[in-house]
């Protein structure tokens, strides 16, 4: 069987594959990303949170809280090059009692440690003047202003775009079933019946990546995936906040957090709990009580009433609670990416280095680009420009002036971008350019974006999904119609 | 930016909005009309079974007919019409109006005006914002979007389907997803009694066997890409008996839960909500807490019938007709107060002078339902209702010799209203 050689695949395009793939591009050597589900971003990195974590969380004996912080000074020149929704918004850590002050001076004390710069113990009334909603009952806290807040799936759609611009193939529907070593060469068998050849294999597959290092004779290990649900509230909700509040942190969890996200809505969550179903994303209304009890503590104007929806994800867990990204002791060129919990995100852009440089180590060639482009050209956002900018965009294309996404207030042109950009399915186009994520959760555009979706691919409309496999939308066509008209 | 200049900007061109602009046009002011969607008629096109026109027209009507009495009337009119164009912001706190606008065919513009009509009707609420818990799969829609994919573009969603909630939309699309050949395996309403009106109860239910489940709700969404089932448990003294749950598979889920009035636009012109109504605040005139702006329709209130819509509609065109003229500047108004066991009555003041026509909402199931109106102390007017409802907005009338002029600290003594 005549395979395309590589000589770096990369297993799994959430945020750390997409990251490695970006950094790899920078470099003269042939790279693929592959992805399992219908579109990158769609495993883990779809629910995280968006936390970009200032730093103080963790001890710098972690290979974790040494790659957060990194990664969390790598953002502001990724968000220039690439132009995902990205706000240093600062975090704030809320104390209730001497006991809890005592921990914020603990995380002070390891964030001055790690090199967070500018953070500050605050008393009551210093908390209260940076976060007036906060419950005054707050005793002080603690504040640090190099915290943000991303949008992930963009985060992830812009990597990997910049990667495919700077020469990375990128595979969705391939889902890794075995690696066989051949010579210098890894064969890797998808399940869908194709298979790549490639000198290095990254295994950043998430979840699934201790199963992936099994089909590879590699390292044994179980992924634990620890369940969060975050619940999302309207635009300029109630008690939405300046900052990312936090409590003071638990054993395994960063506690549940209140989140004003990039595009204005407010977030609450996630929950913590351990299972072992790496399908499990079903929330619960325990869960739910749980998440509002703990939020509202926090910020007592926080209404339920406001949520337009919620969801849940998995943390990929490993024993011991750090990131293991190492080289096989066992199969030579091959690398893992595993246990990529909470920082993951922060840390991503540095992990991109970091597997850089163990795959330099490991023997592989790196030879700059000398044509490599850094850049993406920001996508036109009907709703966050003026006017006087629409007219200008509406003059060159009349699809900017065609509002599908009510509630959000996105075009048609934008629509059609993510479509071009390979996002065909519904959640793709959603999380690409929000439409169908505001107040009326897509009753309004659905149907008028599975119009535009069939009309600039050729996917009839009862073969367009939600997010791939068998989530169908449309069953089939009224038989009179079928029969009688032709597909519009 | 281009600028066009009216007399009267209607915003909506649904029942609402094609009544106000016709009443409006009809004493020769320069109106225009705007709509989002490439047609005039709001949702009644999607709207294709009957039982509209019985009070305006005295004759039963499908929605699309409805509809199309008032668009050939707006197409014979001078009033010009905006398609496929949407309202992105306006300026509404001074005499002119303006009224930021775009689509791919005008580009952007604004219109400036003297008055406004705010028309935009109305959105469901969806399973976001009840927080069901369970997965996330493909196959939950608003009743509203199914209606709308299956009678406008041909496309059925389904083909086994539970509807949550028992609102007049779901309860019509109970019935016609059975028609397409789909199974409508439950109808789940967390009340004690159905939300929709008794006419489609018997007419879209009951004659087509569809099991109502009253005081049940949905507990669990199952599936990992399309819906795969759902848990229902009943409610028992208000708490879910989750021993009794019990599970129906199926592929599509549908929610019917109530209309919230669209006012994003509204409020981002700093014109007051009234939290009751999710509607703008509004006195005897229909006008907002801004001058020269009117609401009408679903956008101020949620109706039940199509008929009160336009009845409304064409009442807050004469209202603008009159302020236009400048004949209601000077008019008193007193208060109303919602008293016991209303949910809201609107409009929120009352004027002397002339007949007040006011509608409400029951927060109570009661037969033989008594409807008390007072003035500071004293019972002014008592009227006894057959039955009312959540559901189900009645309307009521004072004449003009039913209140006095009482004036209390340079105010009209209030009127309240409250059931029993």
């Amino acid at each position: 069987m005549n395979s395309k050689v590589y000589d770096v695949a990369i297993i799994g395009a959430g945020c750390c594959g997409a990251s490695i793939a970006r950094k790899l591009s920078a470099y003269e050597i042939s790279v693929i990303l592959l992805e399992k589900c219908v579109d990158v971003g769609f495993g883990v990195t779809k629910a995280n949170s968006g936390i970009i974590h200032a730093g103080f969380h963790h001890p710098l004996t972690s290979l974790k809280a040494r790659l957060e912080i990194r990664g969390n000074l790598m953002f502001d020149q990724l968000h220039y090059e690439l132009g995902f929704p990205f706000k240093r918004v600062g975090i704030i850590v809320v104390a209730f009692s001497v006991e809890e002050m005592k921990t914020v001076e603990h995380l002070y004390a390891q964030g001055v440690a790690n090199g967070v710069p500018r953070m500050e113990i605050c008393g009551r009334e210093r908390i209260l003047s940076l976060e007036p909603q906060l419950n005054s009952d707050v005793v002080g806290g603690l504040y640090a202003p190099t915290g943000g807040i991303i949008e992930p799936y963009r985060y992830v759609f812009a990597l990997v775009e910049s990667a495919q611009k700077n020469g990375v193939d990128v595979r969705t529907h391939f889902t890794v079933e075995q690696g066989i070593k051949d010579g210098d060469y890894w064969i890797v068998k998808s399940r869908e019946g194709e298979e790549i050849r490639a000198k290095y294999v990254v295994n950043s597959a998430g979840l699934f990546a201790d199963e992936v290092s099994k089909s590879f004779n590699a390292e044994i290990y179980k992924i634990i995936p620890r369940k969060g649900e975050e619940f999302l509230l309207q635009r300029n909700a109630r008690g939405l906040p300046n900052h990312v509040i936090f409590p003071v942190p638990g054993a395994h969890t960063k506690g549940i957090l209140v989140i004003p996200t990039v595009e204005g809505t407010l977030m609450v969550g996630p929950t913590a709990i351990e299972t072992d179903d790496k399908y499990d994303i079903e929330t619960t209304s325990q869960n739910l009580e749980t998440v509002f009890m703990q939020a509202t503590y926090m910020v007592p104007a926080i209404s339920r009433r406001e949520i337009i929806t919620s969801f849940a994800g998995l943390r990929p867990t490993l024993k011991g609670n750090d990131f293991y990204i190492e080289p096989s002791k066992i199969q030579p060129h091959f690398i893992h990416v595993a246990g990529i919990q909470s920082p993951g995100l922060t840390a991503s852009p540095a992990i991109g280095e970091y597997v850089k440089d163990i795959l330099k180590q490991e023997g592989l060639q790196l030879v700059e680009k000398k044509n490599y482009d850094p850049f993406l050209p920001h996508p036109i956002k009907v709703r966050e420009l003026s006017l006087e900018q629409i007219e200008q965009v509406v003059e060159k294309d009349p699809k900017y002036g065609h509002i599908v996404c009510r509630c959000e207030n996105i075009s048609e042109a934008e629509i059609i971008e993510a479509i071009s950009k390979g996002h065909t399915t519904l959640d793709g186009i959603k999380f690409y350019t929000r439409a169908g994520m505001g107040r009326c959760q897509g009753a309004f555009c659905t149907y008028k974006i599975l119009k535009i979706v069939s009309r600039e691919t050729g996917i009839p409309i009862e073969k367009i999904t939600k997010r791939g496999d068998n989530s169908w939308i449309i069953f089939k066509r009224l038989q009179a119609l079928a029969e009688n008209t032709p597909e519009t | 930016m281009q600028e066009r200049n009216y007399d009267v900007v209607v915003i909506g061109a649904g029942a609402a909005g094609m009544a106000s602009a016709l009443k409006v046009a009809e004493q020769g002011l320069k109106t225009a009309i705007v709509d989002r969607e490439p047609f005039l008629g709001g949702i009644l096109p999607q709207c294709i079974h009957n039982g509209f026109g019985v009070h305006l027209f005295k004759e039963e009507l499908t929605g699309p007919e409805f509809a199309e009495r008032f668009i050939q009337e707006i197409i014979k009119s001078d009033i010009d019409i905006y398609l496929n164009t949407t309202a992105t912001s306006m300026a509404v706190h001074q005499p002119i109006k303006q009224i930021n606008l775009c689509s791919s065919q005008h580009g952007v513009f604004r219109i400036n005006a003297r008055a406004i009509v705010l028309a935009m009707g109305c959105r469901e609420r969806n399973r976001g914002n009840l927080s069901i818990p369970g997965t996330r799969p493909a196959g939950i829609f608003t009743a509203g979007l199914a209606q709308r994919l299956i009678n406008i573009d041909g496309y059925i969603p389904g083909k086994r389907v539970v509807i949550v909630g028992s609102g007049d939309i779901g309860l019509i699309m109970a019935r016609r997803l059975t028609w397409t050949g789909a199974e409508v395996l439950a109808v789940v309403e967390i009340l004690p009694y159905p939300s929709g009106i008794t006419r489609n109860i018997v007419q879209c239910l009951n004659d087509f066997n569809i099991p109502l489940y009253l005081s049940h709700i949905i507990t669990k969404i199952e599936g990992k890409d399309r819906v795969e089932a759902v848990e229902i448990t009943p409610l028992e003294n208000g708490a879910p008996n989750y021993a009794k749950t019990f599970k129906v598979a199926c592929d599509t889920l549908l929610f019917s839960v109530g209309l919230v009035p669209e006012n994003e636009l509204t409020q981002s012109a700093g014109i007051k909500i009234n939290p009751e109504t999710g509607g703008p605040q509004v006195d005897t005139r229909l006008m907002t807490s801004a001058e020269g702006v009117f609401a009408c329709g679903n956008v101020l209130h949620v109706h039940d019938l199509v008929d009160w819509v336009s009845d409304e509609a064409q009442r807050c065109g004469k209202e603008l007709i009159n302020f236009l003229q400048g004949k209601t500047e000077k008019i008193e108004q007193g208060k109303i107060v919602v008293g016991s066991n209303l949910k809201y009555v609107l409009p929120n003041k009352y004027r002397l002078g002339e007949a007040n026509r006011f509608s409400m909402r029951s927060l109570i199931v009661r037969d033989k339902a008594t409807l008390v109106v007072r003035q500071g102390e004293k019972t002014i007017r008592q009227f006894t209702l057959r039955h009312v409802k959540p559901a189900e907005m009645f309307h009521i009338e004072l004449k003009p010799e039913d209140f006095k002029e009482v004036v209390i600290n340079g105010e009209l003594l209030p009127i309240e209203f409250s059931l029993s």
